[in-house]
């Protein structure tokens, strides 16, 4: 079981200035993030994406609190 | 038989530079084990792309190499041209843009242009015979 606030707070921290939701898609280990980032733009979509997975990298993984962790990322316009 | 981890990593490496179109994913593509594996043979399908894939879980030292080596904590990993793409999402949202098909050179061509598909000329997916 993940710790929602804590995941979102772990993401802000690693990207300074982002607008960070994090929701649980299923059983509380299934988890949804969606960052907004003025840093985005411009990069390709693995560079946005390894940022938001290196926030939580500790956190993911087998026998770890995240199983999946779905990313949707944006730059804001 | 024992194998290596050097050996693993071999075939690895080998797999991706052997093959333009490289997926690592859990099951095959007939038989995916993983919803998120699933739904990128599904985007890579119906982009009409020919890919190659390997499963990784028959030894848990495939994904750990694999992760190593990408830098990418989750499967399935796409990798196209030798360089990691991204896994499910990433993929997705490529297929979903149009990026996909246009980074595999399948831009979808016009309507009118659409060359008629005869049938059973599908082609399947190219799936590694697995010797790890």
């Amino acid at each position: 079981m993940a710790d929602i606030a804590e995941i979102e707070q772990l993401i802000r921290g690693a990207i300074p200035g982002s607008e960070v939701s994090v929701q649980d898609l299923a059983g509380g280990d299934h988890l949804y993030a969606h960052v907004r980032a003025p840093q985005f733009a411009g990069l390709p979509l693995i560079e946005q994406h390894r940022l938001v997975n290196g926030a939580v990298d500790h956190l993911l993984g087998p026998g770890r609190p995240i199983h999946a962790l779905k990313i949707k990322t944006e730059a804001p316009q | 038989m024992i194998i290596t981890d050097q050996e693993i990593r071999q075939e690895i490496l080998d797999s991706i530079s052997q093959n333009r179109v490289m997926l690592f994913m859990k099951g095959t593509p007939e038989m995916p084990r993983c919803g998120f594996s699933m739904q990128t043979v599904a985007c890579l399908k119906d982009a009409g792309a020919e890919f190659a894939a390997m499963d990784i879980l028959p030894d848990p030292r495939i994904r750990q190499v694999l992760s190593e080596h990408s830098g990418w904590p989750t499967i399935p990993q796409l990798f196209i041209d030798g360089e990691l793409v991204g896994g499910c999402d990433i993929v997705t949202e490529m297929y979903q843009s149009g990026e996909l098909a246009q980074t595999l050179g399948l831009e979808e061509p016009a309507v009118e242009a659409e060359a008629p598909q005869p049938a059973g000329m599908e082609s399947a997916p190219l799936t590694i015979e697995n010797r790890l």
